[in-house]
C-alpha cells in the first residue's frame, strides 16, 4: 500500500446522507478537504461531526453518497484498505503490547523489513518528542504521553490522510492549550491532510487552516477562523462561535435599525428579509461621559463581574435585551467602572458592527 | 490546661482500640474458616497415616507408589481433565465470542441460557445424558433415523460418554470468565487496527485474542481444577470404565472401609491441584478466576 509519491490527498465528500432511523446523522454532505490542509469538524455532540469522520474512516457506512481519496473511490473500500492514519478520542492504544509495540503495529502490517521498521518507529516516537520510550507498557504512561503514542502510530507508516477525533478532550487545560500548538506544528511539518473533530471552538480557532461548522447533519458554514468568527453566516454559527448577543434590525427605506438606533456600518449586509445585529462582549465598549460616537445605545448596568485580566460587565437596553461587554483591565480599572443601576452609553465601531442573516436556519 | 503532646497519646489509643474492634468483628469469619476448612484438612491429613492396624504408618502411601494402578488412575484424571478443558475451549470460546458482539439485551438473554443449566440438579441432567446416550436411546434412535450409522453406537460408560457429560457441566465455568473478558475489551482497540492496516482476521489473532487470554487462562484453570476432583458425572456416565481418583476414594470406603487409603488418595489430589494453581499463578494473576482486578 505504501506510496511512492509522499505528497498529502485531497478529500471529496459528496453529497452522503446518512439516516439513524428518521434522524439525519448526516444530511446530503458535500465538503472538499484541499491537499496538506488542516480542517475542523465543529460542532455540538450529536451535530453529526463524529458521524462523517467515520464514514471517512470507514467506520459508519452511509446510506449513499460518495468518497473520493484523491481520484479513488472510497465510500465502500473496509477501513483496513482505506491506508489513513486516525487518532482515537480515548487513544486506544493496545494494552498488551509495549509503546514501541503499538508504534511498530502498523509497519509489521504492511511487512516492513525488521531493522528499517526499528529506525521508523523511533523517527516517529521522536517526532512527538518521546524518544526512548519504547520499551515502556502503555498503563505506565500519563495521559499526555498516550495521546503522543497514539499520534506517532497514526503517522508512522506515513498516511496521506490524518484524522482525529476529539483527541486533546482528555487532557487538563495547560497541557491541551500546548498540545494544541505542537499538533499544528507537527502538521506543517509532515503535510498530511488533516481532518479535526471538536467541539471545543478556541481549539478550532486555534489550529485550523478552515473550519466546518457542523449542526443538524449539516455543514453551516466552510471558512478560515477569521471569516468564521468575524462574518458568520447564520446565527448558529454566530452563537456557536463567541458569546454573542442578537439584536433584530428593521429596515428603515435605506437606514437599518436596531433598538431605535440607527446602525452605522462598513460591512456587507446580507440580502434577507430578516436580519440581525451581533454583538461580542469583547468589540462593545463602553462610551466615556460625553464623549461622542457612533451606534450608541442607552443601557443600564444590571451586574458587574471581576474576571483577572478583565471585567465583565451585564448591562440591560430600553427594550430589555440584555447584552455584555468585557474589557481588558489594568490596575485601578475596576475602580472606574460603573456600578449595579447607573445609566450608561454602550458604543461599537462601524467597522465591528456585524449584520447577518436573522431568523433561525 | 496546656496538652502537651498534642493529643498524640490519645489518638494512639484510639487506633489500637479500632484494630481491636476489627479483629472482634472479623472473629465469626474466621472461626468459620477454621472449623470448616482448616480442622478437616489438617483431620483429613491426620487420617491418610493412619495405617490398618491403627498406628502411626506410611503405609497409605507406600501402597500408591507400589501398585502401578494407582499411577494409571492419576494419569487418567489429568487426561479426562485436559482433554475436557481442551473440549470447553473449543465450545466455549467461539461462544462467549459470539455473545460478546451481540447488543446487550440479546447478550444478556444468552448469559441465562448458559445459566440456565447451574439451577439444575448436576444428578438429573447427567442422567438426562445417560439416557439421551444409551443404546436405545434418543440419540441413536434419529442418527440412524436420519441415516448418519446404521447399528447403535456405545456412548455412555466409556470415555465418550465421560467427556460429554463433564464438557456439558464444565461449560459455563469457561464461558463465564471468557466473556466477562471479551466484554471488557473496548470496541476501539479493535477499530485502531483495522485503521492501521489488519484485516478482520488479523485484527482478532493480534488484539482481540491476546487481550481475551487471561480470561481464558481463568475459565480453563477452574474448569481443569474442578474436573480433577469430579465425581458424580464421570461416575455414572464413565459406568466404571474411566477411573477417577475421586472414585477410587469413594470404593476405597464403600468396599474396603480404608479411611486412611482414602485420606492419602484426597491428600495427594489436594496437593497436585495446589501445585498446578501454584504453576499457573506464575503466569496469570488467579484474582481473576474469581472475577476480581486485572483488565
Amino acid at each position: 500500500m505504501t506510496n511512492t509519491s509522499q505528497d498529502a490527498l485531497p478529500i471529496t465528500v459528496r453529497n452522503v446522507t446518512k439516516t439513524y432511523g428518521k434522524v439525519f446523522a448526516l444530511d446530503d454532505v458535500s465538503l472538499d478537504v484541499k491537499s496538506g490542509e488542516f480542517l475542523t469538524l465543529l460542532g455540538p455532540s450529536g451535530s453529526g461531526k463524529t458521524t462523517l469522520l467515520m464514514v471517512l474512516a470507514g467506520f459508519t457506512r452511509p446510506d449513499q453518497g460518495s468518497l473520493k481519496f484523491g481520484d479513488a473511490e472510497m465510500i465502500r473500500k473496509p477501513p483496513h484498505l482505506r491506508d489513513v492514519g486516525m487518532v482515537f478520542q480515548n487513544y486506544a492504544l493496545f494494552p498488551h503490547m509495549t509503546v514501541a509495540g503499538n508504534v511498530a503495529y502498523p509497519l509489521r502490517l504492511r511487512k516492513v523489513a525488521k531493522a528499517e521498521m526499528d529506525a521508523r518507529v523511533e523517527k516517529a516516537l521522536e517526532t512527538v518528542q518521546l524518544g526512548g520510550f519504547g520499551d515502556r507498557q502503555i498503563d505506565q504512561l500519563s495521559g499526555g504521553q498516550k495521546q503522543r503514542v497514539a499520534l506517532a502510530r497514526s503517522i508512522v507508516f506515513e498516511p496521506r490522510i490524518l484524522l482525529m477525533d476529539e483527541p486533546l478532550s482528555a487532557l487538563d487545560k495547560k497541557l491541551r492549550d500546548r498540545m494544541q500548538i505542537e499538533l499544528r506544528h507537527l502538521h506543517e511539518q509532515l503535510g498530511m491532510t488533516t481532518v479535526y473533530v471538536t467541539h471545543d471552538q478556541r481549539e478550532a480557532l486555534t489550529m485550523s487552516d478552515r473550519i466546518a461548522v457542523v449542526n443538524f447533519g449539516r455543514i453551516m458554514q466552510l471558512a478560515t477562523p477569521q471569516q468564521l468568527y468575524e462574518q458568520p453566516e447564520n446565527k448558529f454559527v454566530a452563537d456557536f462561535i463567541g458569546d454573542s448577543t442578537f439584536l433584530d434590525v428593521t429596515r428603515d427605506g435605506d437606514a437599518l435599525v436596531a433598538a431605535g438606533v440607527a446602525l452605522k456600518t462598513t460591512r456587507p449586509i446580507p440580502d434577507t428579509p430578516e436580519l440581525s445585529l451581533m454583538l461580542r462582549p469583547e468589540r462593545v465598549s463602553l462610551l466615556d461621559g460625553d464623549a461622542g460616537g457612533s451606534n450608541v445605545f442607552d443601557a443600564t448596568v444590571t451586574e458587574l463581574v471581576y474576571q483577572g485580566e478583565s471585567f465583565l460587565l451585564y448591562a440591560r437596553l430600553a427594550d430589555g435585551t440584555e447584552l455584555a461587554v468585557r474589557g481588558a483591565m489594568r490596575a485601578g480599572t475596576f475602580q472606574t467602572l460603573p456600578g449595579v443601576g447607573d445609566t450608561v452609553k454602550l458604543t461599537l465601531d462601524p467597522a465591528d458592527t456585524v449584520i447577518i442573516a436573522g431568523g433561525e436556519t | 490546661m496546656a496538652v502537651t503532646d498534642n493529643n498524640a497519646g490519645g489518638l494512639r489509643r484510639d487506633e489500637r482500640m479500632e484494630r481491636w474492634k476489627l479483629f472482634g468483628l472479623s472473629s465469626p469469619a474466621l472461626l468459620i474458616v477454621l472449623v470448616i476448612l482448616v480442622i478437616p484438612t489438617g483431620w483429613l491429613f491426620y487420617v491418610s497415616f493412619i495405617g490398618a492396624d491403627g498406628s502411626f504408618s506410611m503405609e497409605n502411601y507406600e501402597r500408591m507408589i507400589k501398585r502401578k494402578s494407582y499411577a494409571r488412575i492419576f494419569q487418567t484424571t489429568f487426561e479426562v481433565s485436559l482433554l475436557t478443558t481442551g473440549l470447553c475451549i473449543l465450545i466455549g470460546y467461539p461462544l462467549a465470542y459470539f455473545m460478546s458482539q451481540l447488543p446487550t439485551r440479546w447478550a444478556n438473554l444468552c448469559l441465562i441460557t448458559v445459566l440456565l443449566p447451574f439451577w439444575t440438579s448436576l444428578l438429573v441432567r447427567t442422567y438426562a445424558w445417560l439416557v439421551l446416550l444409551q443404546k436405545r436411546g434418543l440419540v441413536n434412535d434419529w442418527a440412524i433415523g436420519l441415516g448418519l450409522w446404521d447399528e447403535p453406537i456405545k456412548m455412555v460408560h466409556n470415555l465418550t460418554g465421560t467427556l460429554i457429560g463433564m464438557v456439558h457441566i464444565m461449560l459455563p465455568f469457561l464461558i463465564l470468565p471468557v466473556y466477562g473478558a471479551m466484554r471488557a475489551i473496548d470496541r476501539d482497540y479493535m477499530k485502531a487496527a483495522s485503521n492501521l492496516g489488519a484485516s478482520p482476521s488479523r485484527a482478532f489473532w493480534t488484539v482481540f485474542l491476546p487481550l481475551s487470554t487471561p480470561g481464558l487462562f481463568a475459565g480453563a484453570l477452574m474448569v481443569f481444577i474442578l474436573c480433577l476432583g469430579f465425581f458424580v458425572t464421570p461416575a455414572v456416565l464413565g459406568g466404571g470404565k474411566v477411573i477417577l481418583v475421586s472414585m477410587k476414594i469413594v470404593s476405597n470406603i464403600e468396599l474396603f472401609v480404608n479411611w486412611g487409603a482414602a485420606s492419602a488418595l484426597g491428600v495427594v489430589l489436594l496437593v497436585l491441584t495446589v501445585a498446578v494453581l501454584w504453576i499457573a499463578s506464575r503466569f496469570i494473576r488467579l484474582e481473576q478466576m474469581t472475577g476480581g482486578g486485572g483488565h
